[in-house]
Formats: structure tokens, sequence, C-alpha cells
């Protein structure tokens, strides 16, 4: 299987461990990943607060460069996901076509998918094969598994797990060996696009996640965006001090566990990268 | 369409128009100044003077008032008239008047038409008088055209069969099939469940009394049993309807219950033998336990048990049959099939009901998985003496008596997303009725309730539900809940006070979800079945919102209760009556007449090509057999005239709207 990938800038700098263990887990399951020439950022989330044509514009260019390696394009980020998914969605109305076409200087909207990789994870290479080529059990460690905003919602636009409700990477944990808790917390908002403006809000919001993850006896998170990653692990240090806790919860990428459990070293998931680091907990739990 | 010739045919003088030359009045409404505000309607009257065959042409300020009738019925005897035209308002409103003056007069009262200058030429133009006037005479100069072809017509009359079928068999088909039958006319009343009373047996206490529900329905569904001109079938559906008013024929399908009624003594051994224990109950709406032959709940009407075969060990394994051993009056019965009957009615009251909203709408609500979250009529049983905690308030999850209860309006109601935007109507009053239940029961405890406004109109409403923030102490808050989740053995709701702006989180025991009012699920099909039209939701639609509030269109069949829309229980019962006269008024005619505007077909052009019988709402076309041309069942025929539109060779007209007069009034605009 061959698919074009567009990392987005997340995973080029502050998320490398999630675009490092993405390759890695890929070639492990006989993924090809061919990256995206010459991509631009998406846009999320800038773009779509400042120009709707600017958000849909920027990316219909990438999907534009990625039609010449693949039909499916695979992210990893969900807010990236998400911008994907609208400019498609828009792109229904001829209205709109029209403009962007005119705008990018298309001649054809590109054929392109985008596909979020824990999609083609269950519905293309189907849990089952996963777990065949499992190769380390993950041993019961407990697992809260963190879907956020963008991966779920809209249901219309992301169409892609139950927005309410979502299990699918409850359901990838548990095959690998993990066991995922349960907790009410799994898809509220982490205050991602109030990051650097509302600094005093997304930190409440991350410690309500972070302290109903812990009090359902989770050990770790697991995340499918940077954005969420970074803020629910980077803001551990300011939490603890302005809400008097002592979170050290490693957040892991999707990828890192499934590459754990496929037996992939540790260096080459960027697991050394973390902020937070799981290695205490890994080697308390056995899991090399 | 019922039709006007009830009248006595004495001084009948009928001049065909192919022998005689026309002799036609024209008669002008000013309608006040409703139409001589904006139309000349004294130039009308004498450019209509002018044309040859028109012998009378004239103006007056109210045609429809007594005199104005009365200068119709003599100009028609004094002028031999043998064609009126009145110029005046929409047909809808006074056709039939007019048609009653010509008929005194003795003259055919389909040779009277209406040429409105009111609602499509006055009222519309009322700042281009002159223009106006010009529209008025070509509206009437079309008008003019149809008249002078116009046949001299005869109602068709047909008998009634004086017998009436209800529905559905809540507290609406209750008070109809009592209603008629207290009339004296014998009634079949079809319940789809095994026992009658539908949504008001699972009640605890009405709004806006707070009377026990089953003390006031109770002695209705005995009295239903002991009435004999009431047949009553229940665990029984609608097979298949046909004929028309004053005699449908009805087949009933009567669903094998393994219990022969006749025989059963009501003693209930059965169901206490039974080994099949820990179904859920529909009756307990899911919170107690029934076993696999069971009868609903104790009072139920008629008190014969029914085998549940899906859950009956015996249909599952060959064996078992614990209750046939015990039951002494030998009335269980593992062989009975599904039975049909075939009766014969004159006239149908449809009284299906309502489902609530089931659980799909509001994954955030996460009914039907924390355990503590349930529905408004899971309540009910909740509070029922009856119901599985004998009416002690305990939540599901571990039968706590909960202290705190959050209750929340309006899910899935007023919810364009959700694909409900209507008022479910009933909610705001029993969630005030629930929370004051609650108060009265868990003295220490605090209800709170999410609303979006507070809708109290009935008779007593407004009062009810103030006392239930007055002096029951309920928490009124004025927003929506985004979510639920369970924490610590809590519920905890997250919403909005728009009131005070603020968000609000709170921790509650049990959360109470006034579930959207939704159209029963066997509506639509049963719509189909009984050709009556139904809205987007599946609720019946009536003859007119206003004016004809439990007719369908279909003539013969009516409405009562919230299979039309969501309604409380006096509003269901005041419809039901309404309905049960109106099946009276038909049932006490001798004969039906039936309006004689129907289609005809010319065999000769007719090629039985069987577009007509698809365009036929109604089923009065047929391709006959023999002759493999079209036919048309007259006494089926609404005269909507969608066949004469789908014949390709003009083979089907209907009578006095023909094609020739079409074309010509169309003629003459042009
Ligand atoms: C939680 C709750 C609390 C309420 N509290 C109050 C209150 O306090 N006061 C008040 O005034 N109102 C109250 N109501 C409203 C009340 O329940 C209704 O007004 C009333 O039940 C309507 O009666 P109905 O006969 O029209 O419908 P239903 O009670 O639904 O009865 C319809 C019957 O038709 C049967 N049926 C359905 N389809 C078919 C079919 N195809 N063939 C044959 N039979 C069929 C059903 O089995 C049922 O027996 C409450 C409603 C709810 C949901
Ligand atoms: S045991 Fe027989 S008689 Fe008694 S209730 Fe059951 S079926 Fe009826
Ligand atoms: S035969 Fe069926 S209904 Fe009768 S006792 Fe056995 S399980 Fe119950």
């Amino acid at each position: 299987m061959k698919y074009a990938y567009f990392p987005g800038c997340s995973l080029h700098s502050t998320a490398l461990d999630y675009d490092e263990s993405a390759r890695a887990v890929a070639k492990a399951l006989d993924v090809e990943l061919v990256e995206v020439p010459d991509w631009t950022c998406c846009g999320a989330s800038p773009a779509h607060v400042t120009n709707t044509f600017l958000s849909l514009s920027l990316p219909l260019k990438n999907l534009q460069s990625a039609e010449k390696i693949s039909r499916q394009m695979v992210v990893f980020c969900a807010a990236c996901y998400s911008r994907f998914k609208f400019a498609e969605k828009s792109l229904a109305e001829n209205q709109i076509k029209e403009k962007i076409k005119k705008i990018i200087n298309l001649e054809d909207i590109p054929e392109v998918k985008t596909r979020h990789f824990l999609d083609i994870l269950i519905n293309e290479i189907g849990l089952e094969n996963v777990q065949n080529r499992k190769k380390q059990d993950l041993k019961g460690i407990k697992v809260a598994c963190y879907y956020g905003c963008l991966l779920i919602r809209p249901p219309k636009v992301a169409e892609f797990d139950d927005p309410e409700q979502p299990s699918c990477l409850d359901n990838l944990v548990e095959i690998l060996g993990a066991v995922p808790v349960s907790w009410p917390y799994k898809n509220e908002c982490c205050g991602a696009s109030l990051s650097l403006s509302r600094t005093d809000i997304v930190l409440k919001l991350t410690n309500d996640i972070l302290q109903d993850a812990s009090e359902a006896g989770a050990e770790c998170l697991v995340v499918a965006c940077p954005l969420c990653q970074a803020n629910l692990e980077l803001r551990q240090k300011d939490i603890n001090k302005k809400y008097r806790k002592d979170f050290s919860l490693p957040v892991f990428y999707f990828t890192q566990l499934l590459g754990l459990a496929l037996g992939i070293d540790k260096k080459s998931l960027g697991l050394h990268r973390a902020m937070v680091s799981g290695d205490f907990l890994l080697k308390e739990k056995g899991i090399a | 369409m019922l039709v006007v010739d009830q009248l006595p045919k004495t001084e009948l003088q009928e001049i065909p128009f192919k022998t005689k030359i026309p002799r036609i009045g024209v008669f002008i409404c000013h309608c006040g100044i409703n139409i001589a505000g904006v139309v000349d309607v004294e130039k009308v009257a004498s450019e209509f003077a002018k044309i040859p065959g028109v012998v009378h042409s004239i103006d007056y300020k109210y045609m429809c008032s007594n005199p104005g009738q009365e200068l119709i019925t003599t100009t028609i005897k004094e002028k031999k008239l043998n064609g009126v035209i009145v110029a005046a308002c929409s047909p809808r409103m006074h056709e039939t008047t007019f048609r009653n003056a010509a008929l005194k007069a003795g003259l055919n009262p389909y040779r009277v038409e209406i040429a409105n200058i009111r609602e499509q030429c006055s009222w519309v133009h009322q700042n281009e008088k002159e223009k106006a006037t010009e529209k008025a005479i070509q509206i009437i100069y079309s008008i003019l055209e149809k008249v002078r072809e116009d046949q001299t017509l005869e109602a068709s009359h047909s008998d009634v069969e004086k017998k009436a079928l209800v529905i559905g068999a809540g507290i609406a088909g209750i008070q109809a099939a009592l209603d008629i039958a207290q009339a004296g006319y014998p009634v079949i009343l079809v319940e789809k469940e095994s026992c009658i009373g539908g949504h008001m047996t699972k009640l605890a206490e009405t709004f806006p009394t707070l009377d026990c529900a089953a003390c006031i329905l109770t002695p209705r569904t005995v009295e239903v049993s002991q009435t004999p001109k009431i047949k009553l079938y229940t665990y029984s559906e609608i097979e298949e309807i046909s004929g028309l008013v004053g005699d449908f024929r009805v087949k009933i399908r009567r669903k094998a219950r393994s219990v022969i009624e006749e025989r059963c003594t009501g003693c209930g051994i059965c169901q206490e033998k039974c080994p099949k224990k820990n179904i859920p109950s529909e009756h307990e709406e899911g919170m107690g336990t029934r076993k696999a032959i069971y009868i609903s709940f104790p009072q139920a009407v008629p008190n014969i048990p029914v085998i549940d075969r899906e859950s009956c060990i015996f249909y599952k394994t060959g064996k078992c049959k614990v209750c046939q051993k015990f039951c002494e009056p030998e009335a269980i019965d593992f062989e009975q099939q599904d039975e049909i009957i075939e009766e014969k009615v004159g006239a149908i009251v449809v009284a299906t009901g309502f489902k609530q909203l089931g659980k799909d709408l509001y994954g955030e609500y996460g009914y039907g998985k924390y355990k503590d979250v349930i529905n408004s009529i899971q309540f009910e049983r909740l509070q029922s003496a009856s119901g599985p905690t004998l009416g002690e308030i305990r939540r599901p999850s571990d039968g706590k008596i909960p202290k705190i209860v959050v209750f929340i309006q309006c899910v899935g109601s007023r919810d364009r997303s959700k694909g409900i935007p209507y008022c479910s109507s009933i909610c705001c009053m029993y969630t005030a009725k629930h929370s004051m239940l609650y108060k009265h029961k868990v003295h220490d405890g605090q209800a709170y309730v999410f609303y979006i406004d507070v809708r109290a109109a009935g008779k007593g409403y407004e009062e009810f539900w103030a006392r239930a923030v007055e002096e029951e102490g309920a928490i009124y808050l004025r927003g929506r809940v985004s979510r639920l989740f369970e924490k610590d053995g809590k519920i905890v709701v997250r919403g909005s006070d728009t009131l005070s702006g603020t968000q609000i989180e709170i921790e509650a025991d049990m959360v109470v979800l006034a579930s959207a009012i939704c159209a029963h699920p066997s509506a639509i099909e049963l719509a189909k079945k009984l050709r009556i039209p139904y809205d987007q939701y599946g609720f019946f639609t009536e003859a007119h919102p206003k004016l004809r509030p439990v007719e369908t269109t279909t003539m013969g069949l009516f409405l009562a209760g919230a299979c039309q829309a969501p309604k409380d229980i006096p509003t269901t019962v005041a419809q039901a009556s309404a309905a049960a006269s109106k099946v009276l008024g038909l049932l006490s005619q001798e004969k039906l007449s039936h309006d004689p505007i129907t289609a005809v077909i010319d065999d000769e052009i007719c090629s039985g090509c069987g577009l007509c019988v698809e365009a036929c709402f109604y089923g009065a076309r047929e391709i006959d057999g023999i002759k493999q041309i079209s036919t048309v069942k007259e006494v089926l025929c609404e005269g909507c005239g969608a066949c004469t539109v789908a014949c390709p060779n003009g083979a089907t007209q209907l009578k006095n709207f023909t094609k020739e007069q079409i074309l010509s009034m169309v003629d003459v605009m042009l």
C-alpha cells in the first residue's frame, strides 16, 4: 500500500517523535509513506479564523501535490485531518469550488482522499492483522485514551468514530495488551486553540483531563494529535504548580505504543524525546 | 365532499344547454369593500349585461347574506336561468351556499360556478384598481366558458354500515369507543398490545390535578370490557382496509397469543409457574422483569396472558409446557395461529398514539449507557405504586434514594439539528409534576430542571408549575445541558445557566430526560393502508388545522389523540369525543350522497395503459380484466383530477372539468 504522507508542521518540529514513530510503524506494517513534495502548512488553526478561502486553498494546494503520489493521503495530526476534511466537504458546493480553483489556479480539483492513519489501521489493515504482527504484549499497562475534539468532531466532517462515545483508540490499545480505562473526559477539549492566548483556561482544562485520567487509574495517556500531546504533556509542570498536583503521566502517541508492540526499538520511536518520560513506567511493566 | 342536494327536488326545471340556448345570470358581490373597494363592480356588471347568453347581470353588497341568496333564487325563477356565475370569494367559502340557493329555485347545483375575484383579484391588487377591474372581467369571462358547457349532474347515494372501527386503545381510542357505543352503535376496538390503556397505564399521577392515573383510567378500561356494544380485539393489528366511507372492509390480524381467550379465567397461575424469568418488562420500561407468559400489569384489561414466543422455552427447545400443566381450564394453546377477521364498518377513528424518542439522538447524554440516566416514562414507573420500586424513588444502579435529581427538558424536541423542530407540548408540565412528586417522596432531596422556556398554556397549568418552584423548591435553570458523565457513582451534569451567564456542573444521583414525543413507529405503515396523509414526522394530518381538526382528507376517517400531534390527556379526550361525535353524525345518516364530479372514461379512446391507476391516490381506478381498458369506481373517486393529467390520450375526463371546458377557459384568458 502506497500513500501520500502529509506530516504537517508539528511533525517536523515539536512532534518529531510522532513523525519518527509514524514512519517506523508504517514500515513495520508494510505501508509505504511518501512525503508530499513541497508541502506547506495546512492552515490549522489560524487560517480558518482569518479567511475561509485561505483555509480551503491551503489544503487544496497540498492535495494537488499529493495527487502525484497517490489518490489517498495520510495525516497523523488531528488538526490537519480536520482542515483537509473541511476542505473536502466545502468543495461539494459549486460556488466555493469555482472560487478556489481560481485562487490557486487549478484546472481540476485533485481527487485525493484524506485519511487519518487510525482509519487506515482499523479499516484497511485491520486490527486482527495488527494483532497477528504483535511481537510484544503491553502487559496490562493502564491507558487513558484521549480523543480530544478534531479527530471525531464535527461528526459530519470527521466521519470517523462516534463523536460522543468514541472507541477506536481503546480498541487498538486493548488488542496490544494494554488496559484502556473508562473515563468521561476522553473527548473533552484540551484548549489547544487557546494555547498561547489564554494559557490560564488551558491549564484548567488540561488539569481536569489529567485529574480524571488519574482518578480512573490510568498510568499514561495515549493521543492521536501533536497539539493534544503538547498541551497534556508540556503543561504538567505548570499545572502541578498552579493546582498543587504532582502529575507525572507520560503522554504517548498511539504510534509509539503500537511500535513497542510491534517490537520496534524505543529510540526509533522517539521515546527518548518525551518531556515526561515513559521509561520508568515501561521498565516497571517489563516492556522493552 | 358531501354535497348539497338534501332538499326535495320538486320544482326541478332542467334545461340542457345542448338543446336550449344559454340563459346565464352573473351575480357580482361587493363583499363590503373587500371587492368593491378595488374592483369597479358596476362596470363589471354592465360589461356582462351586454354579452349574448347572459340574461341578467347585477352587483350586490353581500351576495352571501340572506337577501343576497334570495336575489339569486328569485332571479333564477323569474328569468328562467339555466346557468349561474357568482363572482365573489373563493369557492371554498361559499360554493355550497350559492349552489343551495340555486337548488331552491330548482336549478341543478352543478350549473352554478364561482368566479373568485376576491382572493385571486381584489386582495392581491389593492393598488391597481383599474387593472384589477380588467382582471375581474377576465376571470368571469373564463368561468362563463365553463358554465356554458356545464352538465346537469346527480349525486349518487350509498348505504351506511352502522358500525365503527377504532384503531388503538389508549385513552383516546377508549374514549371514542365508549362515546360511540353509548350512543347505541357497535364499535370494533383494535389494540396492538395484549391489553388496553396505552401510555396512561404507565403513568403514576397526572398533571395538573395530581390524580392517580390508574384511578381515573381503570374505570374506563373496565367499562370497555363490560360494554356489550364494544368488540375488543387485543394483540391485533389492521391487516388491510378497502372500501370507502359508509362501507369500509377491514381485515384484522389477531396475533396468536397462545392462550384461548374464551377459556382463560385470568387466575395467573401460568405466569407464576413459568420458569423463564427475568425478561425485561415492556410495561416497566425495562426496569422490572416478567415471565415468558405474562399479564402486563395486575389491572390489565383483558386480564388474559400472552406467551412471548421469542423467550418461551417451549418454542425454543420443544420442551417445558409448564404453564399448560397448571392451567386448569386448558386455555394454553401452543399451536394457535394468527387469525384474520373481516369486518364491515361505516366510519373509522385512528387513535394510535405516540412513542418516546429512543436513545440514539444524544450520545452525549449516555442514555442506555449510564444506568442512572433514565427517561421520563421510566420515572413515571418509579413513581408508580405498582412499579418496580413500589412507588419509592430508588435509582436503577444501586437502589439508593437519589438526593439530587436533575431533569432535562426538550431532549430532542425543539432541536432542529436532530430533526425534531416541534415542541412536544407535554414535557414542561410533566417535568414540573415529576419535580413536585419527587419532593413529596424525598423530603430532603433537591430537584433541578434545565429548560428552554416553560410552556404552561393549559387551564391551571401556569399555577401548577409555579407551585413546583414556589412550594416544592424545584430549582429551574434556563439553559441546555452539554453532556452527562458518570463519576464516583454520580452523574455529572454539565450545562449552562443563561440567566446568570455561567457554566454549571451538578453532581446528580439521577438524571431524568424529557425525551421528545414522536409518532408511533407503526404510524406510516398504517397511514398508507388507510390512505391518510401524515407529516414529515409521521403524525397524521387533519383536514384543516383550525376548522376540521379531527377529520382527515379521506371521508369517514377521523383522528384522535397523540397520533395527530403530541398532546396531554385533557386535549386527547376532548379530541376523542369530538371524533366520536363526527362518527355519530355520519352513522346516523340514512344514506350518504357522493359528489358527482368524478372521472369518466371514454371506452373508445382508452388504450388500457394503466397510467391513471398509478396516478390515483384513492384506489378508484382499475383496469378491466376482460375489456383491457380502465374503469372508474365512482364511489371511491374524489374528483381530484390526477388521472386526467396522467392520461396521455384524453380518454379520462373529469365531469364538468372536461378538456374542452378547460381549454376554452384558457383561450379567453389569452
Ligand atoms: C412521561 C409522560 C408523562 C405524562 N404525564 C401526563 C400527565 O400527567 N397528564 C396528562 O394529561 N398527560 C400526560 N402525559 C401524556 C399522555 O400520556 C398522553 O396524552 C396520552 O397517553 C395520549 O393518549 P393516546 O391514546 O392518544 O396515545 P397512547 O397512550 O400512546 O395510546 C395509543 C394506543 O394505540 C396502540 N397502537 C399503536 N399503534 C397501533 C396500531 N398500528 N394498531 C393498533 N393499535 C396501535 C398503542 O399500543 C396504544 O395502546 C404524559 C406523557 C408522558 C410520556
Ligand atoms: S393459567 Fe390458564 S386460566 Fe389461568 S391465567 Fe393462565 S391461561 Fe388463564
Ligand atoms: S412453555 Fe413457555 S410460557 Fe409456558 S411455562 Fe414454559 S417457558 Fe413459560
